[in-house]
């Protein structure tokens, strides 16, 4: 079961340049976190896939496990695991994470940037 | 649980500074209040344990060190991990 649960956020993760395990989704966040994040991903004008683990209690707990990382939202850039609210927000505020996003040649509104 | 947090985290991690702030009264009605008014909580903590970890693994640490807190009654954590 882990596996075939483990398989699914791999092939997610790889398939999207951004991915990011919320609760809701990003026209209705329902968690004042996963609203955090996914207004400055909004923000930053960056694409990214929203992946609603209220609607799946396996993908829920699996990204938990997968990242060992005990809470929503999770951030994964280029397959690679961000953080959650309180680190993107730090990123954020610090310009890293919009470093981040140049390093790995993701598109995005640097006016939106500064 | 904001003095179990605040003792964990100072028994564990000898921080230089540790501010612990119960939150719950902001989310009062929200998803995850169970009425105990202990659910969600800002946590800044500063300890040279940190140095040289990464973001997330400072924040995996304390995350680590509140597991059964994690399990039993936090909702929210928020956290500010700081290497001195």
């Amino acid at each position: 079961m882990e596996n075939i649960i483990f398989d699914r956020i791999r092939s997610d993760i790889q398939a999207n340049d951004v991915v990011l395990y919320m609760k809701g989704t990003a026209v209705f966040p329902q968690c004042g976190f996963s609203a955090a994040v996914t207004q400055i991903l909004t923000q930053l004008g960056v694409t990214f896939k929203d992946v609603n683990v209220l609607e799946d209690s396996a993908i829920r707990q699996g990204v938990k496990d997968f990242a060992s990382w005990p809470t929503i939202p999770q951030l994964y850039v280029k397959g690679e695991f961000l953080g959650g609210c309180d680190i993107v927000r730090e990123m954020y505020a610090s310009g890293e994470l919009q470093q981040i996003l140049r390093d790995k040649q993701i598109a995005f509104n640097e006016e939106a940037a500064a | 649980m904001e003095e179990t947090i605040r003792r964990k985290l100072a028994e564990s991690l000898n921080p230089s500074v540790l501010e612990v702030v119960n939150e719950s009264h902001l989310h009062a009605g929200h998803a995850g209040d169970d009425g105990s008014g202990e659910t969600h909580f800002r946590v800044k903590v500063v300890s040279a344990a940190f140095s040289s970890m990464t973001r997330v693994e400072m924040q995996r640490l304390v995350y680590e060190i509140l597991k059964m807190e994690m399990g039993i009654g936090i909702h929210a954590l928020s956290i500010n991990a700081l290497a001195e």
